[in-house]
């Protein structure tokens, strides 16, 4: 194990000047258009391949009697000759004084789209090449917007085989490729770093400048390469964290309870005041937690983090991690976005799909199809829903609320993907929220409103000598869940706690008298507002430092979820009375009806989690 | 943020990622260098724990030194240390070694084959006492939905089509033309009954990677690495019928580093000493389909 002093390593000037020394880089364009051979004539010209392979393709093919391609090289070294086409990524590696360079060789079949996407989401940059014999065709737009949807800003555009093109004519095909296609690019705010005369098969342009091309004065593909750059981290954008786990290992006698996760953008420090988001919950930060390397006051964008809180809120993988002061997120139930289908199935209205955004996940409804992208002619068409390999403006909506930041915050706050079923089908972009309120944006004006006591929640758990804590006790109409309080109640008070029983038939004609009787109960939306009401009134009961009962009759995984959000703990038993073959899930445990020992069941789990008198 | 850096954060992400979403957990440890590394990763993602089982797979022609060394770490990290073995195989003498079989069918038999049998629990664990060191049968049955493994994609060339998150069928088979797309750190976490994900943390490491790594965290590997005296190392570890040292004068973790540095080994793969890939032509891959590592 190795010894360290405490260091801050969040300054800029002690970030280390270890710089990029690889990039991934990212080969696309129509099938035919000669990535492959573009990435062999790479390879060679900078003496990457293994000793002997050059000699040994070329054998091969004076011995087959076929014309040597360079592109025989990369099938060689990937042993995917069958179709003659490119299946999915591989990469391949090269090395130029500048540095290293990881090629992802993506397929340039429309079938094959998604192997294209998964390629150019690990690029920094991209080759997109044009068979000047052929001309842009649709793959050489689709990927061009696709990279713009992907994020990738660095892009050289390769007029390949120019060789095959009379000489006089080369330099009005090439200048008509390069207007034509900067137009397209134009309509996508991207505009490449430089447009290449090429011919990967006879080397123009490639490592050397071609001398029977002296009108193009512009850099080589190995200059272009060594030009660009590693993408600056985005500076100036809020702090953000999704919440990826929260860790409690017991074993050693580790006591901490640690929240990990990848900072997604800006900076964490010691002692920073946070906020939880959709749930509004605020704490500290009290320690930055790592293994095995110098302990650290902060982390920054890029780092998989880890750090202790200094209260026990209750906090869940899908949350978002934000400063307090700093700009909030979005939250909501509803969005509109740009989405790529790449599912077998279209992407259609009425049917629940999953979404995926940071490590939260909500189910997901296509609400309207607002317009279908035709990637060939960039014209809008409407339709109700989305086919494979389309783009698409949506209306999405969830069940439950989510943060997001919209495009042009961190992008892994913005971007999300769609499941169906097992499977990844689409990705998409956040553009904007149409109006509404949700619960979340409550729960946020509720905490950042929320005048706080001189008494903090320590120094009231040591006078009550106790921590505030809620016991929610349901099961069926039929069961004794009053009877059962009470008898707890009474258990509680006479070994000394401060104990208070609270039915939710307490609220119905006060609290909640606004809303319709008993009977609406079976209204799911009003139902979800008494629940709401019981969980603001039991946080003030819980932030007074009581320990809490309430009863209420069947609740359901969300309802629960719902009360979670609500209280600004995690101290919370759940109970289900009753069978345990009719217990819905979530519940912490499941007592058999029956006065007093089934109490005492319920007193023993709570004292299991109490201070000592 | 330096390369090393770069790496190892998004290794430990996808480390985390996999430890939340798979209930049945484990982690492929070969005793190689790259899955130690992959080791000291999950103790970093994890605070110095190692919430999941570590599965080696005894082919019981293994060096003698690793399996010393395994059980050594095993002790000191307090690992949840399991090993698998293709019992019948091994009683029948259906090796390599023995003459009764070819290199390939060999390490079908006790590796491909011992590997998908101690991942769906159909034959027996073997899982260690900490409190004796001695190994029991493991009365978890439970076949395993999520398994960590080390491979790096600059190894060869299937390798190098792999994804993070990597679905193998009901017969453990991988379809190479039909991946799932993963892009934007999501990664494929649902999948039907009786279906595993292979994980893979290492993908984007390199050979000089996992050295400079070892280096800079210290971390003990089996100094079969290192030459011992004799002019020779090991690039690539494995049993021994079937792997061959290098010639090597690099004796410690500078010394390799160094010599990766000059390019000695640029065009000589770093699995050449391994003589199954060797066999009909693309002897990996093959085996890889069937479910090899």
């Amino acid at each position: 194990m190795r010894n360290f002093e405490k260091m801050d390593t969040c300054n800029r000037e002690s970030v280390s000047a270890d710089q990029l020394k690889k990039m991934n880089i990212v080969i696309v364009g129509h099938v035919d258009h000669g990535k492959s051979t573009v990435i062999g004539r790479l390879l060679a010209d900078t003496n990457s391949l293994p000793k002997g392979k050059l000699e040994a393709v070329r054998e091969l093919c004076r011995r087959t009697a076929k014309p040597f391609e360079y592109a025989f090289l990369l099938d060689a070294l990937k042993d995917e000759r069958s179709q003659g086409i490119t299946i999915d990524t591989a990469r391949c590696f090269f090395q130029t004084q500048k540095r290293k360079y990881i090629i992802i060789d993506a397929p340039g079949h429309i079938e094959f789209l998604k192997n294209m996407i998964t390629g150019a989401s690990r690029a920094q940059a991209a080759l997109l090449v044009i068979d000047a014999h052929e001309g842009i065709r649709e793959n050489s737009l689709r990927h061009g917007y696709m990279l713009a949807m992907l994020g990738i800003k660095q892009i050289a555009v390769l007029v390949n085989k120019l060789d095959l093109i009379e000489p006089s004519r080369r330099r009005e095909v090439y200048e008509n490729i390069k207007s034509e296609y900067e137009r397209f690019l134009e309509k996508i705010e991207l505009r490449p770093a430089s447009f290449i005369p090429v011919s990967a098969a006879e080397s123009y342009n490639i490592s050397s400048k071609c001398p029977q091309m002296p009108w193009y004065g512009g850099p080589t593909v190995l200059e272009a390469l060594d030009a660009f750059e590693e993408e600056p981290e985005p500076e100036g954008l809020p702090f953000r964290m999704w919440v990826q786990d929260v860790y409690k290992f017991t074993a050693g006698g580790d006591e901490r309870r640690i929240v990990a996760g990848t900072v997604s953008s800006g900076v964490l420090r010691e002692g920073a005041e946070i906020m939880f988001m959709p749930s509004g919950k605020k704490t500290f930060v009290k320690s930055i937690e790592v293994f095995n390397e110098p302990p650290k006051s902060c982390v920054r964008a890029g780092y998989a983090a880890g750090f202790c809180m200094a209260e026990q809120i209750y906090a869940k993988r899908g949350e978002l991690v934000t400063l307090i002061g700093e700009t909030p997120p979005s939250t909501g139930t509803c969005v509109k976005a740009s989405v790529f289908w790449l599912g077998k199935e279209p992407f259609i209205p009425d049917k629940n799909y999953r979404l995926k955004i940071g490590s939260a996940q909500v189910s997901c409804r296509l609400d309207e199809v607002l317009s279908v992208l035709n990637a060939s002619t960039l014209e809008n068409e409407s339709r109700g829903s989305v086919e494979r390999n389309e783009v698409a403006r949506c209306v999405l909506r969830f069940d439950r609320p989510l943060a997001f930041d919209l495009a042009g915050g961190a992008p892994d706050t913005s971007r999300f993907v769609i499941v169906d079923g097992y499977e990844i089908a689409g990705g998409g972009i956040i553009t904007s929220i149409p109006e509404g309120d949700t619960l979340s944006e409550k729960l946020v004006r509720r905490n950042i409103k929320w005048i706080k006591s001189d008494v903090s929640t320590q120094e009231r758990e040591r006078y009550y000598r106790q921590k505030a804590q809620l016991v929610v006790i349901s099961g069926h109409a039929d069961t004794d869940k009053k009877g059962i309080a009470r008898c707890l109640e009474r258990q509680l008070l006479d070994a000394g706690r401060t104990a208070y029983y609270l039915g939710i038939g307490n609220l119905l004609y006060g609290v909640d008298s606004d809303i319709k009787s008993d009977s609406s109960m079976h209204n799911m939306q009003e139902r979800r507002e008494h629940i709401r009401r019981l969980g603001e009134l039991s946080n003030i009961m819980l932030d007074a430092g009581n320990i809490l009962i309430v009863t209420a009759s069947e609740l359901a995984v969300p309802e629960l979820e719902l009360l979670r959000q609500i209280i600004q703990t995690e101290n919370i038993i759940t109970v289900w009375v009753g069978d345990v073959s009719r217990q819905p899930p979530g519940y912490d445990a499941c007592v058999h009806a029956g006065g007093a020992d089934t109490a005492s069941e319920i007193f023993r789990m709570i004292e299991a989690g109490q201070l000592e008198i | 943020m330096t390369h090393l850096e770069y790496l190892e954060n998004k290794s430990i992400h996808i480390l985390r990622e996999a430890y939340n979403r798979f209930g049945s957990l484990c982690m492929l440890w070969s005793i190689g260098k790259d899955s130690t590394v992959m080791l000291a990763l999950a103790r970093k993602a994890f605070f110095g724990h190692v919430p999941f089982p570590l599965i080696h797979i005894d082919t019981h022609y293994k060096i003698p030194e690793m399996i010393l060394y395994r059980d050594k770490l095993a002790r000191e990290w307090n690992l949840d240390m399991i090993y698998g073995e293709n019992k019948k195989a091994l009683d029948e003498k259906l090796t390599f070694p023995d003459g009764k079989a070819s290199r390939l069918e060999c390490c079908r038999n006790l590796k491909t084959l011992a590997l998908k049998y101690t991942l769906s629990g159909e034959w027996p664990r073997y899982r260690m006492d900490h409190a004796t060191g001695s190994y029991r049968i493991d009365g978890n049955k439970e076949p395993f939905t999520g398994v960590i493994v080390g491979i790096r994609a600059d190894e060869e060339g299937s390798r190098s089509k792999e994804r993070y998150f990597s679905p193998r069928d009901v017969n453990n088979d991988w379809d190479v033309a039909d991946q799932p797309p993963e892009f934007w750190g999501q990664y494929k976490t649902d999948f039907k009954p009786g279906t595993h994900i292979r994980i893979h943390p290492l993908l984007d490491w390199t050979e000089l990677d996992v050295w400079e790594y070892i280096r800079q965290e210290n971390i003990p590997v089996v100094d079969l690495y290192f030459n011992r005296g004799d002019g020779k190392r090991y690039r690539s570890l494995g049993c021994w019928p079937c792997t061959f040292p290098v010639e090597s004068d690099a004796k410690n973790l500078d010394e390799v580093i160094e010599e990766l540095k000059t390019g000695k080994f640029s065009d000589i793969a770093e699995r050449s000493g391994r003589a199954q890939d060797k066999e009909d032509g693309g002897g990996l891959e093959e085996l890889r389909k069937d479910g090899y590592m």
